[in-house]
């Protein structure tokens, strides 16, 4: 009893008086209202303010549509790229110790801190006209900067460390003892990594993919730098919203970036299922009674006999 | 298992070294992802890098000093870190305000609202910066409750700071979050059992546990602001000496051609954001051992 209460007393003194508590939840909400909820309706009541006729004639035009394939090709091309280093990278920092690991590692983390702007300008310091393989490139009549290969190295770039970062954490945590088992059990590296590793860190691969996906498709600086700005050809769609923007055509700008905000906000709801889903599953594990049944009789009995 | 492992492959090595060891021989694919994977960071990231500091060599040092601390350099600089700064800083005290509510308080809608959190890093950067532009400018949204005081939020410094916040709240809300909820109540406990009033436990017990998660995640909404480009150049008005932000002085010089000018600036920007990385990784390894410690 007496402990009960001095629980209860405990639990009052580590939380504040209501007030305090409705005051601080008002403000982070009014915080959150202003900056996050406000822009998000902004870009869908300017898109739609001259009506959905407007809205359709502004998605429907040659050159959104363009936009929007060329977006589509760049994460295409760029995701699977950088998935594949991802787990490959992910495997061999997670599952092995060797020398420079942790510079390794924040290397992978550089392109995060590099400006876009910068990771644009250097792939025009190797490829552009002025650049290393400028001149052999244009002999060879090979166009990379202000064309789509260009678009796709940058975004590459921008997006590099996305999936390895979900998944060497995760791989560390989970450890080497089931795929051990595999091998010695005798599956080969592959049978390992398709039947053991990959159920294992299923969750957290959708969830670096989906991230890299939204970044792939809303990159602005670094693409910018190198893509020349030619309507209908180079122009992604976060470009194309810019020119739009620049011509003083507001609706059709925030048409088009209604469909990426519409991205986006796929994106946080695929996300946060994933999350749930993984703390369901971690749950449910922690909460598996012991396998054998007989185990868990003897087990009881054993704590009856102790208590 | 491994220690069994260790002993199929009949070597007892030391007790510390035991499972890496046989990791390292039971696991094949060593060599192909290490591979593989120093491949791939070399051509896509140090390689172009390298380019980068290699064309800034070519430049005299007089060339590259007068490129970097032009006037107009110099301001765009101010305007970068100094904005980036003041966003980063509300960016700590509001993204501390929602982490709190999120872990602590129960309100109806919590799950959306921690989905929602996350919409920055979600929401393409220009997009941002054409919403935030149309929410901010005189007849906007917010806008208008400050047009007639004579307060422009819109189209100078004031829209750098907004969209910068707007950029890095995610940031520190997310590194916040799981320290808060990792927190052991128990010492709040302590804290009220020996007579703490709740603010003296949260300034002396709370903060100073979680400061180390705070500062990185301040680090990292500064790091991310100082190269921000696309959420701000709508919002900016870009007028040269007052509101044009350092990334788009490396834009304008890159557009007349100047390659020279273009890269010392973006050396320097890339070397500031390189030991913004290295503080980064230092503040992480801090509250990686502080956790550890408090756990045992």
């Amino acid at each position: 009893m007496t402990s009960q209460n001095n629980a209860r007393s405990a639990q009052r003194g580590t939380t504040e008086a209501p007030w305090i508590r409705w005051t601080l939840t008002g403000m982070a909400l009014a915080f959150m209202f202003l900056f996050l909820v406000l822009p998000l309706a902004a870009v869908f009541t300017e898109a739609l303010r001259k009506g959905w006729d407007a809205y359709w004639e502004a998605l429907k035009e040659p050159d959104a549509w363009a936009a929007i394939r060329l977006t589509l090709l760049t994460a295409a091309v760029a995701v699977p790229l950088n998935l594949v280093f991802g787990v490959a990278a992910a495997w061999c920092i997670a599952k092995y110790e060797f020398r420079g690991k942790s510079f390794l590692t924040t290397l992978i983390d550089l392109p995060f801190s590099v400006s876009p702007v910068v990771a644009g300008l250097i792939y025009v310091l190797v490829f552009g006209a002025q650049g290393w393989f400028g001149p052999w490139l244009m002999a060879n009549d090979i166009k990379i900067i202000f064309a789509v290969p260009g678009i796709i190295l940058a975004t590459v770039f921008v997006t590099f460390p996305f999936i390895a970062r979900e998944l060497i954490p995760l791989m560390q945590a989970q450890g080497n003892e089931e795929e051990q088992a595999a091998i010695v059990l005798g599956a080969t590296g592959w049978q390992t990594f398709w039947r053991v590793t990959l159920p294992n860190i299923k969750w957290g691969l959708i969830y670096g993919v989906i991230l890299c996906n939204a970044r792939a498709m809303g990159e602005f600086g670094a693409v910018s730098v190198v893509s020349g700005h030619i309507r209908g050809q180079t122009n992604t769609m976060p470009l194309h919203v810019e020119v739009l923007y620049n011509e003083y055509q507001s609706v059709a700008a925030f048409a088009v970036a209604s469909l990426l905000a519409l991205l986006a906000l796929v994106t946080l709801v695929i996300k946060s299922v994933v999350e749930w889903r993984h703390e369901r599953e971690m749950k449910a594990m922690a909460e598996l009674p012991p396998e054998d049944p007989h185990t868990r009789q003897t087990t009881a009995t054993a704590s009856v006999a102790v208590a | 298992m491994s220690g069994h492992v260790a002993s199929l492959q009949g070597t007892v090595p030391a007790a510390g070294d035991r499972a890496r060891r046989s990791s390292a021989r039971v696991l094949p694919g060593f060599n192909l992802t290490l591979g593989y994977t120093l491949l791939y960071l070399s051509l896509i990231v140090l390689i172009p890098l390298s380019a980068l500091l290699l064309k800034t060599f070519t430049l005299t040092w007089p060339q590259f000093w007068e490129a970097v601390t032009a006037p107009r350099v110099l301001a765009s600089y101010r305007l970068t870190f100094g904005a980036s700064f003041i966003a980063a800083l509300v960016n700590v005290v509001f993204g501390l305000l929602v982490a709190w509510v999120l872990v602590r308080y129960p309100f109806p809608g919590k799950k959306i609202v921690d989905a929602l959190v996350d919409l920055p890093f979600a929401l393409p950067t220009a997009v941002a910066g054409i919403s935030l532009t149309a929410l901010l400018a005189g007849n906007g949204w917010i806008g208008q409750f400050f047009e007639p005081y004579g307060i422009q939020l819109a189209f100078n410094p004031n829209g750098v700071v907004i969209a910068l916040i707007f950029i890095g709240l995610p940031f520190v809300v997310r590194t916040v979050q799981p320290v808060l909820e990792d927190a052991e109540k128990e010492l709040e406990e302590a804290a009220t059992c020996l007579g703490a009033t709740r603010w003296q436990t949260f300034s002396r017990v709370i903060i100073p546990s979680i400061a180390p998660a705070l500062l990185t995640g301040f680090a990292m909404a500064f790091a991310r602001a100082v190269g921000e480009y696309g959420s701000v150049i709508f919002i900016a008005g870009n007028m040269p000496m007052v509101s044009e932000i350092t990334p788009l002085i490396i834009i304008g010089k890159l557009e007349q051609y100047d390659y020279a000018g273009a890269t010392a600036v973006a050396t320097v920007m890339l070397v500031i954001s390189f030991i913004l990385l290295l503080i980064i990784n230092g503040l992480q390894g801090w509250q990686r051992k502080r956790s550890a410690g408090s756990s045992q």
